[in-house]
């Protein structure tokens, strides 16, 4: 079976789909079904958590390959399997899911007062597909999780969103749908030369060189939707903005890492030939989403949409590590979007404690919240840091590496990423002055109470691990750096076949 | 002679004239007990069709084969379905006639003779058979305008439909020399180079079945109709005829006109394509849910007519698939579509949809599945009927229909969501009237196998595949 003896990942997957099943079958009046529905919520997705730390402990990190794998017949004639299993590129991910999961609903305690009992559900179900997308080895299987998230999600921003709600969750559904139809097609392309949607064979056949610009173009254009790239990125900040705090939050810890997790699973891997041709064209729009994010995030008034618009440019930082398909690079590119996981996440939480207290996202009705609410300032001015990429914090390792795999490819890019640590700095300060510093305004931001209990206990995990992850990031790093070594390997071998046979540069 | 082998058949006609009898001989109304009487009816034809054995009867005219088996279980399927959600729509409409439940048994008749027919005789029997009660049940509701019209255009319509193929049928018999269905597909193997005739004849019986499944350019009666019956009655045109008419297709052509596939293949291409851009454009702007549900139908229908025109075992599996799961979802959606009761009265705008997220959960959390289900969306049922389709279509290197369709379910994604956005996110109205048990147990059975079909979808495709088998032989 595998190390944990038992069908740990299927368990992780699927438990969050036992609890939503619970949470239907709750009966009673309003007040009892939503007690019922956040405690079982809670209590699942925190079941979930401690399995998950099961995988945390027992991932044998010396291994490149794929652990814990599971497999069983689905559909086998047409060479469709159910296959799980964890590599080091996703087992973290599979742990910031299960993480951000339980923070998410407790975030959602009070602020969430209408239809908790949906609420509830939609996000067990969308553990449920992020968990699944994550540790799938089959590519339909991956697919399949891939798309499920959409419905939960354009069902958390269409109900539970703010004003322009209705336009958020259309834009969200059908950007995304419209890119992951086409990874359809290249997905069946691919079956139909290789004869199985198995991932780990489809990596170790190779695709024909002339089909690999199509194939990669096709994933591109799901994957690029979801990190998302420039320039079609500006479904993010509506979702963002009109979304409720706990789905900004796995908006940005988790689906965002959908994107760079499939380029570094699929692209980098099955397409190392069109991966290479492409890299300048994904350099150039990544560098002009840092830049040109950074800037629109300066110019913006409205707190959430100012970390969104710092969300692009981060995951812009994501891609240029991906594409250098160098060790520092793809490292890197892994911090960071572990990083951003929780920092981001994190700021989007301190977002949602001002705006549960003044229902107001606009940074110029807030001011020198650090005199009346100084834990809270504490605490915001950590993430913040973070999103500097301060050393010392979670946001800074990831960063130097991609910087340093860049150098190795082109210095223009790398200059490019570093334009956007000083932008991101730029941007991030100028909102951290502007709310917590200078003189209280308004009568009204007086009596704002500082941070509760339940909100103490959703950032302190966060606060450990982003000073965790900056104090000691090889704890992390140590999970993907036999993985990465070999996918790098693979992928210089296979650019030196290719190099043989005149096909690449 | 062989004749028990058509016992289904003959089962269904017999119980039907007597349930007629039964209907007429009392004073007092009894459509229920009728409904009941045909249901049992039905359910015994299933059976029979369960233990039917293979071979052919009436001289070559009959075939039965598991082709056949798997078409007809649909059929009745859907047809018990359509009758369920009817007996108690009527009953409240006051229109509870036992003409209904007879006129479908009749129908139903029609279909299995349809699926069996193995000549271009009986084939046309079957189809009239179907036809000509559909045409009275389209305008049952006679005091009713829209449904009279719906009645009337169906009728002309239907008619020239069946001018097409009989004029494509004597063609083909003028030009090959035979109608039965085995001597066609030697005729046309043997002979070097096809005689223009049979060619203008296939394009002919193409076209009026193209009529029937309303595929593009073919579709034009379809929202007309589909609006003014009354909503059982679209909920049933919509699910079983369209099978039976899917599975003439796909019998024709892959049988007596396999051979001379590259002749009539552009003309379903052609069809395909039309059918999805159309379904996916034409509906956006719908304000009305049954016409809404009629482009949807025609999209659905170009995307099984991809994998008709893609053919070979796995194409047409696609398709028989792609009907199954179309079964389903349809007769799933028309059943919320006739639980839309306000006051005592239908009603059948999208926006009279709002509040139902939270006025009936249940059936608001079916309609979404439903929804994202026809819009393809996994894990959901209404993907892997796609999928099944698109796997042979990329695999025979139809890159551009598949493209196309893929395209076009991002478009028509937009209008199943704007049902979903009416249901959960726009302020509400007062909800409906309570729905009856009937309507319940149909949308929880296909809610449930829409939901959960990636659990276990290996039996539906090994019975697929088993069917596909015994008609390319």
């Amino acid at each position: 079976m595998n190390a944990a003896g038992f069908p740990l990942l299927s368990l992780l997957t699927f438990l969050p789909l036992v609890g939503a099943l619970i949470i239907m079958l709750v009966r009673g009046d309003d007040a009892v079904v939503a007690s019922n529905a956040r405690w079982t919520a809670l209590w699942t997705s925190l079941i979930v958590f401690a399995l998950s730390l099961v995988l945390w402990a027992q991932f044998d990190t010396s291994v490149a390959g794929f652990q814990f794998q599971e497999q069983s017949e689905w559909m086998p004639d047409l060479g469709i399997g159910y296959h799980l299993g964890v590599d080091g590129i996703s087992v973290l991910f599979v742990l910031l899911s299960t993480l951000l999961t339980p923070i998410c609903i407790l975030a959602s305690w009070d602020s969430i007062q209408t239809r908790v009992r949906e609420y509830m559900i939609a996000f067990l179900v969308l553990e449920t597909m992020m968990i699944g997308m994550f540790v799938s080895l089959d590519f339909m299987l991956f697919y399949i999780f891939f798309e499920g998230v959409l419905i939960p999600m354009f069902l958390i921003i269409g109900v539970w969103g703010g004003a322009r709600r209705v336009y958020a969750a259309y834009k969200f559904f059908l950007y995304t749908f419209a890119g992951s139809v086409l990874m359809l097609l290249a997905i069946i392309v691919l079956w139909n030369s290789a004869g199985t949607t198995d991932i780990p064979e489809l990596m170790a056949k190779k695709v024909s060189s002339a089909w690999q610009p199509w194939i990669f173009f096709a994933f591109f254009a799901s994957f690029a939707v979801k990190v998302p790239m420039w320039p079609v990125h500006t479904w993010l900040p509506d979702a963002h903005v009109e979304a409720p705090t706990a789905g900004s939050v796995i908006l940005a810890g988790v689906l965002l890492k959908m994107g760079g997790y499939g380029f570094l699973r699929f692209s980098l891997p099955m397409l190392p030939e069109a991966s290479a041709q492409f890299a300048p064209f994904i350099f150039t729009l990544s560098v002009v989403a840092v830049v040109y994010t950074s800037l629109v995030a300066l110019a913006q008034t409205d707190m959430k949409k100012l970390i969104a618009y710092s969300s692009v440019a981060h995951m812009g930082i994501v891609t240029i590590g991906i594409f250098t398909a160098n060790v520092q690079g793809i490292e890197g590119a892994l911090f960071q979007m572990l990083s951003h996981g929780v920092v981001s996440a994190a700021l989007f939480l301190c977002v949602g404690v001002l705006y549960d207290r003044e229902h107001t996202r606009e940074i110029a009705r807030y001011g020198g919240v650090a005199k009346i609410i100084p834990a809270y300032a504490l605490v915001f001015m950590l993430f913040t840091m973070a999103s500097v990429a301060l050393p010392g914090t979670a946001g800074f390792p990831g960063e130097f590496l991609v910087i340093l795999g860049a150098w190795a490819v082109n210095p223009w890019v790398a200059l490019g990423a570093a334009t956007g640590m000083i932008l991101g700095a730029a941007y991030m300060l100028l909102l951290y002055r502007r709310v917590a510093f200078g003189r209280v305004t308004r009568d009204s931001l007086k009596g704002l109470a500082d941070l509760s209990p339940r909100e103490h206990a959703i950032f302190a995990p966060l606060i450990l691990l982003t000073l965790w992850m900056g104090l000691y990031p090889s704890s992390f790093t140590q999970f993907f750096q036999a993985s990465v070594a070999q996918l790098v390997q693979q992928h210089q071998t296979a650019m030196g076949v290719a190099r043989l046979a005149g096909v690449a540069p | 002679m062989n004749w028990t082998l058509a016992l289904p058949e003959i089962v269904l006609a017999v119980s039907g004239l007597v349930i007629l009898l039964a209907g007429v001989i009392p004073k007092k109304d009894n459509s229920f007990a009728i409904s009941l009487a045909v249901l049992g009816a039905l359910l015994l034809a299933a059976v029979l069709v369960l233990a039917q054995k293979e071979g052919t009867a009436f001289g070559g005219q009959y075939v039965a084969d598991s082709f056949s088996g798997f078409m007809k279980l649909l059929c009745i399927l859907g047809a018990a379905m359509g009758l369920v959600l009817a007996m108690d729509f009527f009953e409240r409409e006051g229109l509870a006639r036992f003409e209904i439940p007879v006129l479908i048994l009749f129908a139903t008749t029609g279909m299995m003779v349809m699926i069996s027919a193995n000549d271009l005789m009986s084939l046309y029997m079957g189809l009239e058979l179907l036809s000509l009660p559909l045409y009275v049940l389209a305008a049952i509701d006679r005091d009713n305008s829209r449904a009279s019209e719906a009645g009337l255009k169906y009728f002309v319509l239907g008619a020239l439909a069946s001018g097409l193929l009989l004029y494509g049928a004597s063609l083909v018999y003028g030009f090959a020399g035979t109608t039965n269905f085995d001597r066609l597909a030697d005729a046309l193997s043997a002979q070097q180079g096809v005689s223009a005739g049979v060619i203008v004849g296939i394009v002919f019986i193409i076209a009026a079945l193209a009529f029937k499944i309303s595929a593009v350019p073919f579709h034009m009666w379809t929202p007309d109709v589909y609006e003014g019956a009354p909503t059982p009655i679209t909920a049933f045109f919509a699910s079983a005829p369209k099978i039976a008419a899917v599975a003439l297709l796909t019998r024709i052509l892959a049988g007596p006109f396999g051979d001379v596939a590259s002749q009539w293949q552009q003309v379903i291409i052609l069809a395909s394509l039309g059918s999805m851009v159309l379904g996916a454009l034409a509906a956006i702007g719908q304000r009305n849910i049954k016409r809404l549900m009629a482009y949807s139908s025609i999209g659905h229908i170009g995307f099984a007519l991809m994998g008709l025109a893609v053919g070979g075992e796995s194409g047409l599996r696609g398709v028989l698939v792609y009907m199954a799961i179309y079964l389903f979802m349809n007769i799933g959606a028309f059943a919320v579509l006739i639980a839309m009761r306000r006051d005592g009265r239908a009603v059948e705008g999208i926006d009279d949809l709002a509040g139902l997220g939270r006025n009936d959960p249940a059936m608001a959390l079916a309609m979404a599945v439903f929804m994202f289900s026809m819009a393809g969306v996994p894990p959901l049922a209404g993907f892997f009927g796609k999928l099944y389709v698109l796997l042979p279509a990329i695999e025979g290197g139809f890159y551009f229909l598949a493209l196309v369709g893929v395209l076009s379910s991002i478009v028509s994604a937009y209008y199943y969501l704007r049902v979903i956005k009416v249901m959960y996110f726009d302020p509400g109205l007062p909800g409906f009237d309570p729905r009856p048990a009937s309507l319940s147990v149909v949308l929880a059975g296909t809610g449930l196998f829409t939901a959960f079909f990636f659990l276990f979808p290996a039996p539906l495709l090994a019975a697929a595949r088993q069917a596909v088998a015994s008609i390319l032989g």
